[in-house]
Formats: structure tokens, sequence, C-alpha cells
């Protein structure tokens, strides 16, 4: 491992992403991640990369759309109302599918909301926001360190299945500073992109990158040609983590910054004789549905813990099966639970 | 510590400026009796000197924020009570600045009252920082900050930290790096700062003023 920093979460999305290969960065500021932009500004010129800031949220996506179909690693970040704006680019890319990482530094909403730390829009990324059954790979990372894993890991992911994947985050994650180890060698997977518009030298066909099929019987096909990826990407790519799940008298399920504080939780929850397990699941989707079956039937209930009026509750939900009852936590507006807030929530739940 | 009543706190982004400067206040509100801090940081969002008020209150120190620090806003509006302190020369001001060159413009708008009353300008160095990791960059920024503000470096504070991980060695390698430039641009280091655990051990490593301090911007599960 290479030396230690001390780095804001969104100075390490963008330096992981360099790291990774990402050679072309389009995007528009917003709080509370601009930060990724500003650095992407004085790192892309030194590394021989392009930094542009388009003209809008619309703009970047489609650009993120050009340079993907020429088959380099290429990122576009944003916060809540932004990544709004590119669920039309985001819909076609999928279309098309292109791989390409999109950072979303989840901020209040709905509308213009507030700069303030929020996971409201966990319906947005994993439902898919645009139109037409499409899904994006969706990473939950809850520390520094996980941010600059799991981006390296999102290149990956994409060229891998020629997919969009998403790093979603929070405002909190964003801003705040930990120390963060890079390795001297990132883990790149190099991948051929023999479908990229790179040019046929007059050797080949040319390639196209369409989401159109004027066919209906051509579309039918894509679109299940689409689902199959999905199940295979369900198949191979969940990644969670669990903790003192084994004989917990409740399960606590959260994400990101919210799995930080409840990790506090189950200490003090400890000194009262209470066992509180934790399901962080890192891959919001494909969603971890095999890690709630196993445990499904080990507490008394399910708590989850959001930023947010109830998102994650409903695939944990679906998850849990009716084996056991979900109960729902959550803030919004900016607002975090403390830990006593979710210390008093469990004991309520488990007197019931 | 600086004898100067207007003391103000300028660094790279992320150097910790808003964490010393708050521990000043309190340092400084132990020993006088009239203290002011004052947030003009126009940069950062969230992880302001308002996360610590009611601390900074308890002591009888008067906290100025901009009214929309830790609102759901982004609107960099300096706190017109700023001016208030020019004339009350029987406070103590401390001036919490946003990092970088960005952060030192809104300086520039006090530029002549301040040289005219006299000030001491910290640059707060953390070497850790990826911004200000060499001896190029960290002198680049202190020359992009005195551009921007208008106003001199006076002093130099070795911050450099990892956070939970940081230990000895962090701190004196930080420190060799902040003593080479103390020595080209003949600017006097300040003090060390670190948590209480640093306490002792740096001074015997290094024969400068520790100056210890109190975690008071906090993460939610901090």
């Amino acid at each position: 491992m290479g030396e230690k920093l001390l780095m804001k979460g969104n100075e390490v999305i963008a330096e992981a992403a360099i790291r990774a290969g990402c050679k072309h960065y389009f995007g528009y500021p917003i709080t509370p991640q601009t930060e990724i932009a500003h650095y992407m500004a004085k790192k892309m010129p030194e590394v021989g990369g392009t930094f542009v800031q388009a003209e809008s949220e619309i703009a970047a996506i489609n650009m993120v759309y050009g340079a993907a179909s020429a088959g380099v690693r290429v990122m576009t970040s944003s916060s809540s109302p932004g990544i709004s704006l590119k669920q039309e680019g985001i819909s076609y890319a999928a279309g098309a599918e292109l791989p390409a990482v999109i950072v979303n530094i989840v901020r209040c909403g709905p509308g213009l909301g507030g700069i303030l730390p929020a996971q409201c829009d966990y319906f947005q990324a994993v439902k898919g926001g645009g139109h037409g059954d499409y899904k994006m790979v969706v990473l939950a990372p809850s520390s520094v360190q996980e941010l600059y894993e799991l981006t390296v890991e999102a290149f990956n992911i994409s060229d891998k299945y020629r997919q969009l994947t998403m790093i979603m985050g929070d405002g909190v994650l964003g801003q705040m500073m930990e120390a963060v180890e890079f390795k001297d060698q990132e883990n790149i997977v190099n991948v051929d992109k023999p479908w990229a518009t790179t040019g046929t030298g007059m050797k080949r066909e040319h390639n196209t990158i369409q989401s159109i099929y004027i066919q209906p019987e051509v579309l039918e096909q894509h679109n299940k040609k689409l689902q199959e990826k999905y199940k295979l990407i369900e198949e191979n790519e969940v990644r969670v983590e669990s903790y003192n799940c084994e004989d917990a008298d409740i399960i606590v399920t959260a994400f990101g910054t919210t799995a930080r504080i409840v990790n506090n939780v189950i200490k003090m929850a400890e000194k009262e004789g209470i066992k509180v397990g934790l399901i962080r699941p890192i891959t919001l989707w494909p969603f971890p549905v095999k890690e709630f079956e196993k445990y499904a039937e080990v507490p008394k209930a399910f708590l989850s813990v959001e930023l947010n009026a109830g998102q994650m509750v409903e695939d944990v939900r679906l998850s849990v099966n009716g084996k056991r009852p979900v109960y729902f936590y959550g803030r919004m507006g900016g607002m975090i639970p403390s830990q006593q807030e979710i210390l008093d929530q469990i004991k309520q739940i488990l007197n019931k | 510590m600086s004898k100067e009543r207007i003391n103000i706190f300028t660094g790279h982004f992320g150097s910790g400026k808003t964490e010393v400067a708050v521990n000043f206040a309190l340092n400084s509100a132990s020993r006088t009796k009239k203290v002011a801090i004052v947030d003009l940081d126009i940069v950062n969002p969230y992880f302001r000197t308002a996360d610590a008020k009611s601390e900074l209150e308890n002591k009888g120190i008067w906290v100025i924020t901009p009214m929309y620090a830790n609102t759901n806003v982004d609107v960099p509006a300096l706190p017109p009570e700023i001016n208030t302190l020019f004339e009350r020369k029987d406070y103590n001001v401390i001036l919490d600045i946003g990092g970088d060159d960005l952060g030192a413009k809104v300086l520039a708008r006090y530029k002549d009252e301040l040289i005219y009353q006299g000030y001491c300008m910290y640059f707060v160095v953390n070497t850790k920082r990826p911004m200000t990791d060499t001896d190029e960059k960290l002198e680049h920024m202190i020359y992009e900050i005195e551009s921007s503000s208008g106003l001199k470096v006076t002093k130099l504070i070795n911050n450099t930290n990892l956070l939970d991980q940081t230990n000895m060695e962090v701190v004196i390698e930080g420190h060799s790096a902040i003593k080479r430039i103390s020595d080209k641009l003949n600017i006097p280091i300040g003090f060390v700062s670190g948590f209480a655990d640093l306490v002792g051990g740096v001074e015997k490593e290094i024969d400068i003023e520790f100056f210890s301090l109190k975690k008071l911007i906090k993460l939610p599960w901090n």
C-alpha cells in the first residue's frame, strides 16, 4: 500500500477515477459535490485528460454518452437536482449499453430542497429515474477509504458489463475528511471494446451506438438481452457487509453515512444488554436479497434507518418476505438521526 | 501565541483552519475577557465554526456567523457585524477564513482596515493534504493566498494530521517540510497543533510550542 493522505470524500472520488484510468470528466457544479469538479479541473490537465464544465447537467451526460461510445473511461458527477436533469441521458446510455460512472452526492429534496445530506434518491437510483426497463449498478460506500475502492471498482464493473454504474453517497460522505491509503497499483480490469466507435480503418463494418430499434421484434430482443445481463449482474455483483447478525435481537439495516451511526448504536445497545445486528447493503442494486433471507428468522424484527421518508425499507420488506416485521425510522430535510434516537426506536420496537 | 488583537486563520481548504481557529478562540477566552470569532468562510458548505457555536458562547465568546451558515442554502454572504469589531478595540478578534485563494479573497474587502490596525495572519498547514504535500505546492499556496487577500502571511502553523490515524512521525514529517518553507520565506512557525494525545511527545521532538486541540467540529457519529 502507498502513502496515507487526509482527503475529502469528493476529492477521493476524483482521484480514484483518475487512478482507474478515467480520462474524461464532464460536469456542472452543485453543492455538496463541487469539489469533484474542482479537483478534476486541476488534475485532468496533468494526466493528459479532459475536463469540461458543461453548460448544463443535460449537456454533461450527453458528453458522457459520446465519450463512452468511443470506448474511453468517462465520469460525470452531480447532486440530486442535477441528477434529475441527467435522467433522459442516463436512460439513453443504458439503452445503448454504454459503460460510464455517474456520481450522485445526495442532498435534500424534493425540488431545490437544500444542500444538506440526504438519502432521498434511493428510488431514483435503483428503480430507474429515467424511462424504460433499465438498471444501474448502485454502489453505496460508507467511508472515504471505501469511496476510493468502490470508485475504481465502478469503472471495472461498467466496462465488464457495458453498464452504467452509480456511486451514491450523501453530503456528509462528500464533505467529510478521513485518512485514505492509495494502492501503488490499481486493479484495473482492461476489457476489449470491439463495439466502440473508434474508426473502422477501412478494415471492418462501422459500429453503431443506439437505443432506437425500429422493428418491435428486434426491440423486444434487445430488452430481453438487457434483462439477461441484469440477471447476471444480480448473480455476480452483490456486495454487502453484515455484523453481529448471528443471534441478534434486532437487525438494523442502513447504508452510507447512516450505517456509520448505527455502528455506534450497536455498542451503546450492547451496554444495555440488547444485541443489535447490522446489514449494510454496499450495492443498492443489485440488492443483497440473499443476505436478508439468510437472517430473516433470526431477530424479532428488522429496522431500516435512512435519511428519507422510507425508501430502501421497501426492498428490505420484499427480501424479509413477511417472516418478521420490518420497521422504519428516518429523518429528512438535512436532519441526521442521533445515536440515542436510533437506540430509542430499537427499544420501542423490542418492547412491542 | 500572537500579541496582535486581530488574528486571521488562512490555509488550504481542509487544512484544519476552523478547528484551530475555534480552539484558539477558546484559549484566548481563558486569558482575556472579550473575544469574538467571525466565520468568513465562503467556500465550505458544512463543518463550520457555527457547529461549535454553543460551546464557544458558553465561554462568553461572541460568535459571528453568516446568517445562512448551516442552513439549506449556499449563499456566500458576509456577516455585517465584522465592521463593529474594527471599532470595538476592546475585543480580541479571530477571523476564520475559507480555504485556498478563493476563500482568502474575502480579506481583500477588509484589507485597508486590517493593515491600518495591524494583524497576525496564520497559514495553517497539513502536509498530508494532497494540494500541499510538496514544498513547491506549499509555497505556491502561500503565494496565491497572499495575492488574493492582499495581506502577508505572518506565521505558519503545523497542523499536519491524519485525524484519528495521526502519530508522532506524521507531525514531525510535516514539521520538516514547514521548517524548510519557514526558512526559505522567512516566516516564523507560530505553533504546532494537534489533538491532546500528542501532548508532551511532540514538544520532546520539536522545540516549538504545542497547541492542544479539542475536537469541536464533529461528524454525526463522533
